[in-house]
Order: C-alpha cells, then structure tokens, then sequence
C-alpha cells in the first residue's frame, strides 16, 4: 500500500491539535503535584464544567456577536475561583496527612461534581457552537483543515509561552518553583505558602476550564467527559514526568501524534498505542521522560 | 482459652447459624427482594475483602480493581454464552483470567516508586480494559450487554433465590477462610511490615516488588471470584461492572468500615449496599451521596466505622487491665 502524504499530514494536525489541549489539561495537574505534591483527581471534572458552563454562557449571550469569546473567558474565571474555593475550604485540611486521603478527597470531587452537571444539565448530550469566525477551512498542502484546528493549537501554544514567562519572570513564578524545590524554607523567610497553594490550584483550574471551553466546539458534551480526558491526562503526565511542566508539552505532543498517527493503522484501539508507549516508558525511565520538580 | 477467645467463638457461632437460617426466616417474614439484596451484600464483601489485601494489609493505593471484577464476570460469561464449555471450567476460568489480567497490570504498577504512580497507573489500566471491552463488540457485544448467561438448574435464581444463596454462602465462606489464613500467614505479615516501612523491610531482605505483586495477583483471583458470582446472580452482564466507579465503591467500602481490621470491608459492604438500594429508589443521584460519604469520613473518621468500634473495644479491655 502506497503512503498517502496528505492524509499522513492531515493527522499530523489534527494531532497538533489534540496535543495542546492535553498540554492545557496535563499542565494544571503536574504544576498542582509539583507544587503541593497533590494528584488532583477532579481535574477532568473542573474541564467537564468548563465546557458546560461554556454551552450556557453562549446560550445565555446567544444573541450577542461575541458569546463565545464571553465564555472563553468567563467560563475558566469561573472554574479558577471555584478551584480556589475547592482548595480552601477542602485540599487545606489535608496536606500533611496520609497520601490516600489525599487522593480519595479529591477522587470524591469526582462523583460530586459528575452528579451536580447532571443535576444542573441533565444527562442530554449539549452543543456549543462555534464562533462564525473561526467556523471556516483553510487549504493546506491539498487538505482542508477547519479554522479552530489552529486557534486551539493558537492557545495551546500562548498558554505553554505564558507559563514560561509566569514561572520565568514574575516573583509569583519563583515563589512557585521554590516551593515546589523546598516549601518550608519558603515559608520560612516569611511568605504565606497557604496563600500560594490557592493561587495555583486556581491556576491550574483555571487551565483545566480553559480546555474544556476550548475543546466545546468540536464534541458533544456528556457527562463522561470528565473520565475520558482524565485517562489520558494521567498517561501524558506519568511520560512526561509528574510534577514537570515542560515534560507534560513534550508528553503531550509525542501521545497527541501517538494517536492521530496510531489511528491510521488501527483505527479503533489507537489509545492501546498511548498504554504501550506508557509500559514501554515505565520500563526505560520509570521517573519519565523529564524527572521530577517544575523547572 | 481466654475469655475474648471464647466470647470470639460464642459470636462466631451465633453468626453462623443466623447465616444459615435467615432464608427461613426471610421467606417467613418478608419478600424474596431481601434475599437478593444479601448474596449482593456477600459478593461485594468478597470483592471489598480480596482488595483490601492490596490496600489495608499492603497499603498499595489501586484505584482499578473493577477490572478484576469484571475480567472474571466476562470470562465466566463468555465462555458460558458462546462456547460449550461446562460450567464448573468457566467458574475456574473466570478467576483464574481475573488473575492473569492482574498480573500484568500488577508488574507494571509495583515497579515503579511513589503511591501516587500506582494510584493512577491502576486507574488508567482498569480503564483501557473498560474502553476494549466496550469497542470489541463482536466478542463482547459492547454496551448491548450479554443476556440469558445459563446457569445450572440447582443454583438458578428463577424462582428463588435460597439455593443460590447457600450456594454464595459456601463460596464466600471458604474465600474468607483462605484470604484470612493469607492474611495471617508469614507472607501477610511481611506485607503488613511494607506497608508501615517498605525501607526497612527492604534492607533486611525482602523483595518488596514480587511480595506486592503476589498479594495483588491473589487480590485480583479473588475479586474475579466475585464477578463469577455476580454473573450467576444476575444472568446478565454489562459494561457497567468494568466502571471506574465500581473501584471507587470498593475503597469507600474498606474505608467506611475499617480497613485494618478483617471483617471491616464486610461491614462497609453491607452499609454501602443496603445504603445503595435506599438511595437509588429515591434518586438518581447516587454518585453525590457517595462523593460526600467519602468527604466526610476523610475529614472526620478517616479509621472508619470498624476502625473506631475497634479502637473503643481496645481502650475498654486496656482500662479493665489497668
């Protein structure tokens, strides 16, 4: 059989595409470890809100020209305070208590916040439109990609470049990295770390709801969506490396490619691929592909 | 024999024979409804007590266990639906590929360092196991589910459930039993000391890696035990065993009622199923009653139902010492 390129770079995109909106997911739940040393379970459920709070928002302003930009931003603002609140009120409690507590706090986010979309959107699958100006093709080596392909990679990239700069440049971004290399010598010279960990837990939901706006478009949302993209997450972070950012973009675009390539050959299983590239990754380099701390 | 020995003993009796005559007294008093309800109860304690050898007594965080399960339902099934095999083989077969998809996801999973890897390297792995059985439709007929499993005529559930009851009974009686000697056993115990301090126990001598992947493979057969039960419970089988949330249950399970005392498992299975049918005949919103059950023992009584009774009955014994 005769490789067709055009098909062959077709998938490249599409998988362009469905890396970035991992790399958004996969950021917020490694800079959430690698800060607090905390695996937020419910960081699928903070995306699954995101989206749904996008369908009402655009249904809300649907007569304004600019609903969906209202809900890109007013959607993850929403899900960032909420996170921050989560964080507050309950993550607080139990930082220095036993790992399984930990993890089965926020595993129990999962089922409240599941049962509470179901309670405010019903089990109907929804749909968010997508906004005129982006809802067009562009022509490309003989294919057609839709326009949206290239504002989620757009965002994708702006988000993993305002990261940079955040941890980089900014006093809040060195707090961040030393907290995560040594969190009581920070406190000890006197900088609130409580106050911090809310500020990233916000941030990383905030993230977590930014991809759930972006990725509304192009599904029909239900109530599963939360799990679905969860799996994933925890694949990309367990080859990146958990805890490291750069090791989730890096995880992100191999495991994005993975599967849009992968679908090409065996159109159904492609996450087997994903799961393989895992073991094989557990065997060479159990700590992945990046080590650990965020850098 | 000491007065706790003998006491354990008269209570041990006393249970057993309620055990055995509450069909009679079932059938007496109330509908066959409460029957059913009871080898549910029994199936999950089973499941609840094979994996909180992984959790309680190893201390490993497996957030896939509904995999287990549901490998030893869908074997035991399938192989009853679409070969002509007898069904005692397809009752062994079922475990016995619970165990073999354990030990796969077990290498992996012990290999690597940090609880936090197991939790969800176990989570992802049952689930790969959800989305195949679900895609493989012409083997596992996806989300249509499997009908009409046949069940021999002496454990049938068609007109009543009492045979299949003692039938369970016995079943889960002698897994006990086994899981219990386990527990006991040298091995339980090793298991026991890497769960406190797995550094220490490594420095003088014990391979911690195969210990956990041994404790998680038995874990797995058992729990595939459980699916087989479940599969002659119900005669039908659907994706829905294989769910995320069906791990999520057997935790809360071990958790509600204690995870380091044996028969704690047992009681947070009866809490949880007899809490399951109440709740889900009056709303469909089982998943929040569940999700703020977990929050609040994990804030409040994270040593559980079991773990606090157990905690009282010590501080007693020791003040009458005293």
């Amino acid at each position: 059989m005769e490789l067709d390129w055009s098909i062959f770079f077709a998938q490249f995109i599409s998988g362009l595409c469905r890396a970035m909106v991992l790399f958004l997911m996969a950021s917020g739940l490694t800079l959430v470890f690698g800060v607090m040393r905390v695996i937020n379970f419910a960081h699928g459920s903070f995306y699954m809100l995101g989206a749904y709070l996008a369908y009402s928002l655009t249904s809300l302003f649907a007569t304004t020209p600019g609903s969906f930009w209202i809900a890109l931003i007013l959607a993850p603002l929403a899900v960032g305070l909420l996170g921050g609140l989560v964080e507050y009120l309950l993550l607080r409690r139990i930082y220095g208590k036993e790992h399984l507590l930990q993890i089965l706090l926020t595993y129990a986010l999962i089922f409240i916040f599941g049962d509470l979309v179901k309670m405010l959107w019903g089990v109907e699958l929804r749909i968010v439109n997508m906004p005129p100006i982006l809802s067009g093709f562009v022509a490309l080596a003989g294919q057609e990609f839709p326009v949206y392909y290239f504002f989620i990679i757009g965002v994708g990239f702006a988000v993993a470049v305002g990261l940079w700069l955040l941890l980089r440049l900014t006093t809040l971004g060195k707090l961040v990295r030393a907290a995560a290399e040594h969190r009581s010598m920070v406190e000890m010279l006197g900088y609130n770390v409580n106050g911090l960990f809310t500020i990233v837990f916000m941030i990383a939901t905030w993230l977590g709801g930014l991809a759930g706006v972006v990725i509304a478009p192009t599904v029909r949302l239900s109530l599963s969506m939360d799990m679905d993209i969860i799996i994933e997450c925890f694949l990309v972070v367990i080859i990146g490396g958990l805890g490291n950012i750069w090791g989730a973009l890096l995880a992100a675009l191999i495991t994005g490619e993975l599967y849009s390539l992968g679908i090409l050959v065996l159109e159904k299983y492609a996450m087997a691929f994903l799961f393989g590239l895992t073991a094989v990754i557990m065997i060479l380099r159990p700590s992945g592909l990046l080590g650990r701390g965020v850098n | 024999m000491d007065a706790t020995g003998k006491s354990k003993w008269i209570v041990g009796l006393a249970a057993a024979v309620l055990l055995i005559a509450f069909p009679l007294i079932i059938e007496r008093l109330t509908s066959q409804y409460y029957l059913y309800l009871t080898v549910k109860i029994m199936i999950w304690a089973l499941f609840a007590t094979s994996f909180n050898l992984v959790l309680g007594y190893g201390g490993m965080m497996s957030f896939g266990h509904a995999a287990f399960y549901g490998a030893g339902a869908y074997c035991c099934a399938l192989l009853l639906v679409k070969t002509a095999c007898p069904v005692w083989a397809a009752a062994l077969a079922g475990p016995a590929f619970a165990a073999a998809i354990g030990l796969v996801i077990g290498y992996f999973s012990v290999k690597i360092k940090g609880v936090f890897y197991f939790a969800t390297l176990t989570l992802a792995f049952s689930q790969l196991f959800y989305i195949l059985v679900f895609k493989w439709r012409s083997l596992t007929l996806g989300d249509d589910g499997i009908q009409g499993i046949p069940v021999p005529e002496c454990i049938s559930t068609l007109e009543s459930y009492t045979n299949y009851y003692y039938f369970a009974l016995v079943v889960t009686a002698i897994c006990f039993y086994i899981l219990r000697r386990i527990v006991q056993s040298p091995f339980g115990l090793i298991l026991n000391t890497l769960r406190e301090n797995a550094e220490r126990s490594t420095f003088i001598g014990v391979n911690a890696q195969k210990h956990r992947l041994i404790a998680f493979v038995i874990s797995a057969f058992f729990s595939g035990i459980a699916g087989v039960l479940l599969v002659f419970l119900e005669t039908s089988l659907s994706p829905d065993v294989l769910k995320w949330s069906n791990s999520g249950e057997v935790i809360l399970m071990g958790l509600l009622g204690g995870m380091h005392v044996f028969l704690g498992p047992t009681l947070g299975a009866a809490i949880m199923v007899l809490l399951n049918s109440f709740v889900t005949s009056y709303s469909e919103y089982w998943g929040l009653c569940l999700g703020l059950t977990l929050v609040l023992i994990v804030l409040f009584f994270p040593q559980g139902v079991g773990g606090l009774v157990h905690e009282r009955l010590e501080a007693r014994a020791k003040r009458k010492t005293a």
